[in-house]
């Protein structure tokens, strides 16, 4: 019975299987919010939002999402762009590239939207941008990401490499001990930005211990933190994204390893991630980003008491979060100086466009379409709070490409 | 030295984590023969009750008793996912027996309402169960040997839950009675068992041992409503590995899964060490398609 009962369900299997995946691509390609109609209202500027409001990046991606709603909304109370109320279509990527592109071409082609601000993931971004390019469509992503990138059709307001990943290394090496261990989820953003971090170490005396990367999701990092306590580091530079980081601070803290041995620095967790993680996991732990909760500026205490006020007391702002707010208004800004939403008009208008912004002031760059911001090292409290411990003295020019270090010369391609 | 007893360690508790997660689906895959898509569903709901147990600990008793709540969760874990589990098999999977392609996919459609509705109710960012205090830190054998508590906590939780399998199984009544329907459902029946309460109840049996698997899970990472979906595959190759229907083939397969996972990946990497311990799985069921253990019975077919 069992022999027969097994060779019967492999055959059968395999073709149920493939009726299943096909209907789920079927599925996940027709569901979602229904297509609202596509001739704009004359008195609205309908704009996308795209980000995962389910699966394993919601964690990070909705409160994003909730920040340019918040700013969408405070433009709205002044008024709106152009003297119209901006409209909203928002579509939920599902952590998911192939449905984020398929999400992506219907705003662009059904909502026909003025501009989108979405994603997270570099594969989400790398996933989307064929197709605005394609559409001459125009993207806002608001999150660091590895550089090596500048499309015509995306504007980046979070980081570039050289103002966060770069700066960091120099400052733990010359902090904090010449031994890197490297950890990240296997996908475009650790593999390049670690690319990145292997030649600057080769270049400034560091010594890499060993590279690990893990599949998205994954869970169980007993065996890669028995390598790390072998290899004995002086940092783990940590570029896991997602859920996995939850399970490695939790494992690593039962494993007995104590910040004072062995310090790690994260450019993918900000203060959401550490609320999902646990502050008592990740006391001590070291960050890199532009922007904390924390962050003096005038601007920022009205960012936080307002995002508080309108989400909740429980509620944290972090680096993601800001540069999406920053996004919706710097567009906005560019569309008012354009006095058009074109794509075109808009790029042209955003040049060189300046912003005081909760994270202090931050201007355009024309030629790579990111923006200058300054760069900030902090460390996680036991209250989940980030206290800076370092930063530059003002904003640093984004270089995606690093053109300017001679160690990074045949990175780019 | 110390690292490579540490491996050892590492293997026997992702084993163990495998195994606890395939018990119930030796039971209702291996058992009752249902390719239950949905047992990682059940995983995901024992592991959202220990969060709703923690969230009533945590609100509406003194933070004395939090330290405790754990010991409730299970429970509540196993009732929980056993109950939906039985009402399931009450609503759909009764009408599927012998047939397991309809029964996959089905389960596969209840797995998608199941996620969905967690989604719903807890929200869609994952949440975190906090561990009570005594589970924190590990047992330090020496300075570059530590064990931690909660994995340590895990590979008990799975000898228990074996013991009292066994007991069911092999020792009582009810244990006699389940393994004659699955054998013989007609014969079963005319000797007087009521065969539809013996299905549902080892149904239920079956996913509230997921539950439980669910529960322990909280202690290693964070809790989502996709939970379920990263363990289907494992927990599916540790009963086929092991041998579709017998419990000691789901020992001996998570054993073999969890240790060759975590050798593997500590040899080369993650992504690589998955691949190999796929393509030996695979290959081992070309030239035993069985497994490695079978139940012999007297059957005409076998």
């Amino acid at each position: 019975m069992q022999i027969r009962f097994l060779r019967k369900m492999k055959k059968k299997t395999a073709l149920a299987m493939a009726a299943l995946f096909v209907s789920s691509a079927f599925l996940s390609g027709c569901a979602g919010t229904q297509a609202s109609n596509s001739n704009n209202d004359k008195n609205t500027i309908k704009v996308g939002v795209l980000h995962s409001l389910s699966g394993t990046m919601a964690i990070s991606e909705v409160s994003v999402k909730d920040a340019e709603m918040m700013a969408i909304d405070e433009i709205n109370a002044k008024g709106g762009v152009l003297g119209k109320k901006i409209e909203v279509v928002t579509e939920d990527g599902a952590s998911d590239p192939a449905v984020f592109a398929e999400k992506a071409k219907k705003l662009l082609q059904q909502d026909k939207v003025a501009t989108v601000f979405g994603c997270w993931t570099s594969a989400s971004r790398k996933a989307v941008l064929p197709v605005f390019e394609n559409n001459h469509g125009l993207l806002w992503y608001p999150v660091q990401y590895e550089g090596m990138e500048s499309s015509p059709n995306i504007f980046y307001t979070g980081a570039a490499p050289n103002q966060q990943i770069v700066p960091a290394v120099d400052w733990l090496l010359k902090n904090k001990g010449k031994k890197f261990f490297l950890i990240g989820s296997d996908y475009v953003f650790p593999r390049t930005a670690n690319k990145i971090i292997k030649a600057e170490l080769k270049a400034k005396g560091g010594t890499l211990v060993g590279e690990e990367y893990t599949p998205m999701g994954h869970t169980d990092y007993s065996t890669i933190i028995n390598k790390i306590k072998n290899e004995k580091p002086d940092v783990v530079f940590n570029t896991l994204n997602g859920d996995s980081n939850v399970a490695f601070f939790k494992q690593l803290k039962d494993a007995g390893i104590n910040t004072k041995d062995l310090i790690t620095c994260s450019v993918s967790i900000a203060e959401e991630e550490v609320r999902g993680i646990g502050a008592g996991n990740m006391a001590g732990q070291l960050v890199s980003w532009n922007y904390y909760q924390t962050t003096d500026t005038p601007e920022n205490k009205t960012f936080v008491k307002n995002y508080k006020a309108k989400y909740g007391q429980d509620r944290v702002t972090d680096d993601p979060i800001e540069a999406a707010y920053d996004a919706v208004y710097l567009w906005a800004a560019a569309v008012e100086k354009a006095g058009s939403t074109d794509v075109d008009k808009v790029k042209a208008a955003a040049k060189g466009l300046e912003f005081n912004a909760p994270e202090g002031k931050v201007k355009i760059e024309g030629e790579n379409q990111h923006l200058w911001k300054t760069v900030r090292i902090g460390e996680v409290q036991a209250d989940g709070s980030i206290k800076e411990v370092w930063s530059t003295p003002g904003p640093v020019r984004p270089d995606p490409y690093l053109k300017t270090y001679d160690w990074a010369k045949g990175l780019a391609n | 030295m110390d690292i490579y007893i540490l491996q050892i360690f590492n293997g026997i508790s992702v084993s163990s984590i495998f195994m606890l997660a395939a018990l119930g689906l030796a039971i209702t895959f291996g058992l009752m023969k249902i390719i239950n898509m949905a047992h990682g569903e059940f995983i995901m709901i024992g592991a959202y009750a220990a969060y709703i147990v923690q969230n009533f600990f945590t609100q509406y008793l003194p933070a004395s008793f939090f330290n405790w709540y754990f010991f409730i969760a299970i429970p509540i874990a196993f009732l929980l996912a056993a109950s939906i589990g039985w009402v399931l098999e009450r609503i759909i999977i009764c009408h599927l027996y012998g047939r397991a392609l309809d029964s996959m996919l089905a389960t596969w459609g209840v797995s998608i309402v199941l996620q969905q509705l967690a989604r719903s109710i807890f929200g869609a960012p994952n949440v975190d169960v906090k561990s009570p205090n005594w589970l924190n830190g590990a047992l330090l054998l020496s300075p570059g040997l530590q064990l931690p508590y909660k994995r340590l906590f895990i590979m008990g939780m799975v000898i228990i839950c074996m013991l009292i399998i066994y007991y069911l199984m092999y020792c009582s009544n009810y244990g006699r009675k389940i393994r004659a329907v699955m054998q013989n459902r007609d014969m079963a029946a005319s000797l007087g068992i009521n065969t539809r309460k013996i299905d549902s109840y080892t149904f239920a049996f079956g996913s509230g041992l997921a539950g439980i698997a669910g529960c322990a899970l909280t202690l290693l990472g964070s809790i989502g409503p996709t939970l379920g979906t990263g363990y289907i595959v494992n927990t599916f190759m540790v009963v086929v590995l092991g041998g579709v229907g017998s419990l000691w083939g789901t020992i001996a397969g998570g054993l073999l899964i969890g240790t060759g996972n975590t050798t593997l990946e500590f040899l080369t990497n993650t992504t690589s060490g998955k691949v190999l311990v796929f393509t030996l799985v695979i290959l081992f069921l070309q030239w035993r398609p069985q497994g490695l253990f079978t139940v012999h019975s007297r059957s005409l077919d076998e």
